[in-house]
Order: structure tokens, then sequence, then C-alpha cells
């Protein structure tokens, strides 16, 4: 691997809690054996506010639940050759999900901002820089094509390790096992 | 009882009359994935996991008995093809979320979900409305987990005798009900045995109390009491 140029590399955050970054970040000291394969060019770890072009591998973690998030993972599809979901919100809407049998999302809000608000508040709104949440939380593949999937809440390190090691190599990864594929 | 000659995956294997064709697997050294199955009760035939290949017709193997001369297959493409389908309808028809259940780890329907090659979901989630009733002193039921495997519904009729358990509704509707639909906590049939969150494969019967990762059950526990009723007569 180390004579092949480095692969432009995007992790990025959408309806998560951040665990999956977290998990990526134990992967310790292969961090630095990853830096030698990879440029980092887009991520909640790297202070960079536009998307960008030409991206090779991108692993988003989080599910889709604003329009924020709708109109990030269109210009990610958009602009990288590899797209990864990455832990459960990704793949499956996860905890992320869980208010979706609530409905209506401004029903939501005014139940926890107001009716149950303490002290009662206002319902966080402002156009342009809150994001507006959407009625029902869906999983990446729901919106676009998803090239590959890892599951688990966060996918322990070696999981995230494995993908990342077959894909540098050019493989696919391998989608079998307890070990790479567990939810949970 | 006479024997039945037969082949499963192009081995020829000799099975006792009767015997079902899942039992016959097993004891030549075949798994056949299953769910509502529990060893011990009766087999109702509804997850459909167990369905096997008898020269072109799909069967399900718990609910079907050996003849001579069948020719099974129990693990082609078609067949792992619908087994996983089957599994990711489960996880879409309601809220099975393992990051938060009690069973995560314990679970035989995120096993099936490894077991079967399940890294995604194809079908919308439903996300339907589904109470969590924990009126009862010892034990709750989170309707978000069950499968309608009816597990509970048979150990609680077959080997307990009291049929607390029940299903109302239809499709995606049918619910799991104690009693007339009362309640857990006010279902007077109960004997609070607990044979029902023994027999449960997810996690939607636990003890009150439990958190993530913590209920684990204990399905051969009821093949366990059937085998010691049946020795002491």
């Amino acid at each position: 691997m180390s004579d092949t140029p480095k692969i432009k590399l995007a992790t990025v955050w959408l309806g998560g809690c951040s665990g999956c970054h977290m998990s990526l970040l134990d992967l310790d000291e292969w961090l630095f054996e990853l830096a030698a394969h990879v440029d980092l060019v887009y991520s909640p770890i790297a202070d960079i506010k536009v998307f960008p072009e030409g991206v090779d591998l991108a692993l988003v973690e989080g599910a889709i639940a604003s329009d924020e998030h709708l109109e990030i993972i269109h210009a990610v599809r958009r602009n990288s050759k590899l797209l990864v979901s990455l832990g459960d919100c990704a793949v499956t809407g996860n905890v992320t999900a869980l208010r979706n049998p609530l409905g209506e999302i401004g029903l939501t809000l005014q139940q926890i901002y107001v009716d149950h608000g303490d002290p009662r508040g206002i319902i966080p709104a402002e156009a342009g820089i809150v994001p507006v949440l959407l009625d029902k939380v869906v999983p990446i593949h729901a919106v676009v094509a998803v090239d590959y999937f890892l599951p688990g809440c966060p996918p322990p390190a070696p999981r995230i390790r494995a993908l990342l090691e077959s894909l540098l190599a050019g493989q696919p990864p391998v989608a079998e096992g307890a070990g790479m594929l567990r939810f949970g | 009882m006479a024997a039945k000659t037969l082949k499963i995956n192009g081995t020829m294997i000799s099975a006792r009359e009767g015997e079902s064709i899942l039992e016959a697997a097993r004891d030549s050294g075949v798994s056949i994935p299953t769910l509502c199955h529990i060893d011990g009760l009766s087999d109702v035939g509804a997850c459909r996991l167990c369905l096997v290949d008898i020269g072109g017709r799909l069967r399900p193997a718990c609910t079907t008995a050996v003849a001579e001369g069948m020719d099974i297959q129990t693990n082609t493409e078609r067949l792992k093809a619908y087994r996983r389908q089957i599994v990711e309808l489960l996880f879409a028809e309601r809220g099975h979320v393992c990051a938060v259940c009690v069973a995560s780890g314990h679970c035989e329907l995120q096993d099936l979900a490894v077991a079967l090659g399940m890294d995604h979901v194809r079908y919308d989630y439903l996300a339907p409305i589904c109470a969590v009733d924990i009126s009862h002193d010892r034990f709750g039921i989170d309707h978000n987990r069950c499968v309608l495997c009816t597990r509970c519904v048979r150990a609680c009729d077959e080997i307990e005798g009291v049929h607390t358990w029940d299903v109302s509704g239809r499709g995606t509707s049918a619910r799991l009900i104690s009693d007339l639909n009362q309640p857990w906590g006010e279902a007077e049939s109960c004997t609070t045995c607990g044979k029902c969150l023994l027999a449960c494969p997810t996690g939607a019967l636990f003890r009150r109390g439990s958190t993530v990762a913590e209920m684990e059950h204990a399905p051969s526990r009821i093949a366990l009491i059937v085998e010691s009723r049946r020795v002491r007569g």
C-alpha cells in the first residue's frame, strides 16, 4: 500500500451521537498507519466547511433526520466514489429513528420544548441556521445509493479497521460473521 | 417404528417415521435456521425460516414429516435469499433497535441477522405505534420487539396449562395479548411462572429492571421441563 498515492477520505456526521467517530478514533496507533494512506479532506474532526469534490471514500455516520442532512448526503454521494454507511443509525435509523412512531415532528417538538419544557420554552427555529427536522428519520440508503454497510452501535474499532484495510487494498469488505455484522 | 430413507443435501439418511424434516436434519448434523421452533413445544410453521426445498417445492422443515425417498435441499441460494428477506421484513415491521434492547447479545433475531448476512434492511421501516406493558409486578412486554413467533403462547398453554397469552388482530396489526386483552398485571390467569420469558427469542418479554443487554432467555429450559415431567410420569 505504501507506494500507492494517498486516497481522499471523508468522514461525515449526520443524525448520530458521534459514537462512530469515537470508535474510529479508538483505532489508536493504527491511525498513524491510516494517515500514511489517506488525506482526510472532510470530517467533524477536521475544520473544513464544504464537502469537497473528488473524494475517494466517504464514511457516513448517522441517519437522515433534517433538511441539512438531506442536502449534505446528496453532496457526499455526488462527490464520492465510495460511500459507506457507518454504524446502526446510518444503516437502520437506530436510536435517531426512535421518534418515528410519534409522527409529525411539530407535535413532538411542541411536547418536548413547550408542553413538558421547564421552564416552558419555544420551539427553536431560525431559517438557514437551525436545520428543520424531517417527520420521518430514514437510513442513508433510503435517500442515496450506498456502496457498503458497517453495522454496530458503534461499530467496534477492529471492524472499522477491517473495512478500511479491505478498501485501501481495493477489495470489497467482508460482510459476514458477528465480527463484521452484528447490530447493536 | 418404521424407518424412512431420504436424501438431505445429497446425503442418504435414515429417519424415524413421523419425525419432522427439522429433527431428521439435526440428527444427521445438518443445521437449519429456525425462529418460531422451540424444542419441547408443538410446531406451528409460522416464521418460515426453516423452509427447505423438496424437489422444487418449499416446505417448512418443522411441520413437514419425513417421507420415503424425499430429496431435500436445506441451503440453496433461493432459500438463503428468502430467509434473509424474512429477517429483513421482521426488522422492518416493528421497532427493533438492538442498541437499546434488553436482549442485545442474547437475541435469536439479532443472531439470525448475522447468520444470514443481513448488513442492512432493503424495506421501509413501518415504525408502528407499539405499546410497552409494565403493569405486571415482575415482568414486562415491549411489543416493538415481538416477532409473533408464539413461543410464549405455546409455553404458557402446553406446559403451564394456562394460556394467558394469545394473539389478537391480523397482519401488521396483530398483537400478543394477555387474557382477554387486559394489561398483563391484570391478567388473572397468569401464574407468574416465567416460562414465557424462558421461551421468548427476543427482548419482547423481559424481567423488569433489566437494562440493555442484561436479559438472557433460556429456551433450552423449556425442553428440560418437558423431559423432566416425562421422566417423572
